[in-house]
């Protein structure tokens, strides 16, 4: 049964948009030309092949439902796990199911803490046992270090056969688009599977990044931080952009008492220290939440619940840099010649902003969403840790 | 001047009833008084009468803002708002969860948050400066690029990896430092080194980048060119002229973070078990304990706009161009 979370349908709403609008510039000469301008570079390919490779594992995560309950014999209803799971989590079934008890190095065969062990001659010792699944399938553990290295070389054959498989599909778009440096990308993307797929076969029989404290795999946990890292930081850039974008740009074009009153709003809300205020927040909704549990069916829906309020925090306590930016500037614009004959011919105050001062704006927009989005996400570990962070079982990639 | 100082002090006024109301709303009203003892509690020990006591003890019982069954100003003043939010301009915070005042808890605790921060600080500006001055002199050079591209890759990492990476290496690894405790006065010199440390270096990044454009900037000015046609040597330009002009904004730009100092720094303090106000704060946070979040929201308002206050004073300082009226 597919579940829908309020962040799943925004995140795919967002990429529907993406998409869209990647349609309207391709038949608009006048937009496709900086964008092809854009992937011309060869840093901007290089990148965006990273950024697709973690975009599809935050899609990937995305997609959730309820598995079904093995059907008891007589009965036709179909009775659904409680439990939600992502596309990704079903790929990933061998990471996620295999927990050991606790805290284990990478690549380790034996716990990180000493435990009382029976011997099988009946005496009690304590010594580090075995993991239950992190090498578990060697008889001599002395032979680990060649039993990794033969999975990753054959890991490393594959990858490079599949490596050189897209090299042979990419060389039609090659010959169509000859002016784009589809060589960087393919070496990145080259770089990035020689990364992915030995750490892949190795998850099957070892713990690749180690187990945390309750025993779950690292990496697993990691893949799964890719999607909270994403949702964060476009969700709260999206609560932030139109109110940074309206406030400033009406306090500069305004100016009196709209003015004093959107900078007396921003002087407020800066001069409260952002952690406590985001943390004064989370605290208020948790304490909303466990009020209200007849609201969420689910942990998961409480959980998302939980990431998408933190997204609307995040964004409304931090529109004001933006909204400062853009005040200045628009007070700059305003003093220009075509604003002023805008003035002149009658044009109303809308129009101006929208038609005139908007566009005239957006190459600073684009500069602090994209320095936001980052800082969103760095501030989402530093308020995990505090605790109002996300779930913890959706932890985020910064450490 | 004064007058001046005395306008900007009146500003303050405003904006930290602002900040006031807009805890008052976060705590009181979005969620009443009955689910914070309901959160406090815990769900086992909830009774209609456990939820009273709790209130009555902290003196959550009262009306929010109008208390009708008071005679005279008890009507303004014996309510929460008055009793909460407006005690905290006279810097009356109440007490605690476990009874202990606040205020006096904030006086204890500013010593050791100063003792980490204020070295943070001052070797930080002076780390990030020489840097960026060196950075400066070697400009469109190999090494300029290279620096930039460390310091974007030094900015990027969390602040929180430094720590734990710093604590296994130092501290584990190498046994130089205790990993985490404090202890006042001298003996203290071992506990403070590893996290002023890791201070200073997640703050190079950011810091050095920073100063290097504020640099690059004051090189790009007239004057600069003509020192350099006098025929100056290059040292003699960079530390003659660029490097007191750009001063300016760099002071300017310090003067603010100079109050928040007080209020220490979260994430450290809390790692390396400095009993600081930062540390304060998070376990505060985390133990839900709502009056010491309020109290410290409050404080950090207060010393950031004293902060806004001394960058518009500093300007006057270091700028003679500028005046205030």
């Amino acid at each position: 049964m597919a579940v829908f979370l309020w962040t799943d349908a925004l995140v795919w709403l967002l990429v529907l948009a993406v998409i869209g609008y990647a349609a309207y510039c391709l038949r608009r000469p006048h937009l496709a030309a900086p964008w092809a301008r854009v992937f011309r570079s060869r840093a901007a390919m290089m990148s965006s092949v990273v950024l697709g490779a973690f975009l599809l594992v935050g899609l990937l995560d995305s997609l959730h439902f309820r598995p079904e309950l093995a059907r008891t014999n007589g009965k036709d209803a179909v009775a659904y796990s409680s439990s939600v799971l992502s596309v990704l989590d079903v790929l990933a079934s061998q990471m996620r199911e295999r927990n050991e008890k606790t805290y284990s190095a990478p690549f380790a065969t034996r716990s990180f803490a000493r435990e009382m062990v029976e011997t099988p001659d009946g005496r009690q010792v304590r010594e580090y046992p075995r993991l239950r699944h992190g090498g578990a399938h060697l008889k001599d553990e002395a032979g680990r270090a060649s039993d990794i290295a033969g999975r990753a070389s054959l890991a490393l054959a594959a990858a490079a056969f599949a490596w050189l498989l897209t090299g042979y599909a990419l060389r039609g778009l090659v010959r169509r688009l000859p002016d784009i440096p589809w060589r960087s990308a393919w070496f990145t993307l080259g770089a990035v599977l020689a990364l992915v797929v030995p750490a892949l076969v190795l998850s099957d029989s070892y713990h690749v990044l180690g187990t945390d404290k309750v025993g779950q795999d690292v990496l697993y946990l990691s893949l799964k931080s890719i999607r909270t890292s994403l949702v964060i930081g476009t969700l709260a850039t999206l609560v932030m952009l139109p109110l940074g974008l309206l406030l400033g740009i009406m306090a500069g074009y305004f100016k009196g008492w709209v003015d004093d009153l959107i900078q007396y709003l921003y002087t407020t809300l800066n001069s409260i220290p952002g952690v406590l205020l985001i943390a004064a927040s989370v605290l208020m909704m948790q304490v909303y939440i466990d009020s209200h549990p007849e609201l969420f069916p689910t942990a998961a829906q409480r959980a998302d619940l939980r990431l998408l309020f933190l997204c609307v925090i995040l964004g409304l306590t931090s529109w004001t840099g933006l909204a400062r930016l853009l005040r200045g500037e628009t007070l700059k614009l305003g003093e220009l010649e075509f604003i002023q004959a805008a003035h002149a011919f009658g044009v109303a105050d809308s129009r101006i902003i929208l038609r005139h001062i908007t566009p005239n704006v957006m190459h600073i927009v684009i500069i602090a969403l994209v320095m936001d989005f980052s800082g969103l996400v760095l501030a989402e570990a530093v308020l995990s840790y505090v605790g109002v962070g996300g779930d913890p079982r959706r932890p985020v990639s910064a450490p | 001047m004064l007058g001046y100082i005395l306008r900007r002090l009146l500003y303050a006024i405003p904006i930290l009833i602002g900040v006031n109301l807009i805890t008052f709303v976060l705590f009181f009203v979005v969620n009443t008084p009955d689910d914070m003892a309901r959160m406090q509690l815990g769900a086992k020990r909830v009774t209609p009468e456990a939820i009273q006591k709790w209130k009555a003890e902290r003196g959550y019982d009262k009306p929010l803002l109008w208390n009708g069954a008071a005679a005279g100003m008890g009507r303004l003043s014996d309510t929460i708002f008055f009793e909460k939010s407006a005690r905290l301009f006279v810097f009356d915070f109440g007490a605690a969860e476990d009874k202990r005042d606040i205020a006096n808890e904030i006086a204890t605790r500013m010593g050791p948050s100063l003792a980490l921060a204020v070295p943070v600080f001052l070797v930080g500006m002076l780390i990030n400066i020489t840097l960026a001055l060196f950075v400066a002199f070697f400009r469109a050079t190999y090494i300029d690029v290279w620096t930039v591209v460390l310091c974007v890759a030094l900015m990027s990492i969390s602040t929180l990896f430094y720590i734990i990476g710093g604590q296994y290496l130092v501290s584990k690894l190498w046994s130089l430092v205790p990993i985490s405790g404090y202890d006042s006065g001298p003996q203290g010199f071992k506990f403070l080194v590893l996290p002023v440390l890791i201070g200073v270096i997640s703050g190079i990044g950011s810091g050095t980048r920073w100063y290097r454009t504020l640099f690059l900037e004051e090189m790009g000015k007239d004057y600069v060119r003509t020192a350099r046609a006098k025929g100056l040597s290059e040292p003699a330009v960079l530390f003659g002229h660029v490097l007191r002009n750009a001063l300016i904004p760099i002071l300017t730009g310090a003067v603010v973070v100079i109050p928040l100092l007080f209020m220490g720094s979260l994430i450290t303090e809390s790692f390396f078990g400095i009993p600081g106000l930062g540390s304060y704060t998070i376990d505060a946070i985390q133990a839900q304990d709502f009056a010491i979040v309020r109290a410290m929201v409050f404080m950090g308002s207060l010393l950031y706009i004293l902060g806004l206050l001394l960058t518009d004073l500093s300007y006057t300082m270091v700028d003679p161009r500028i005046r205030l009226e």
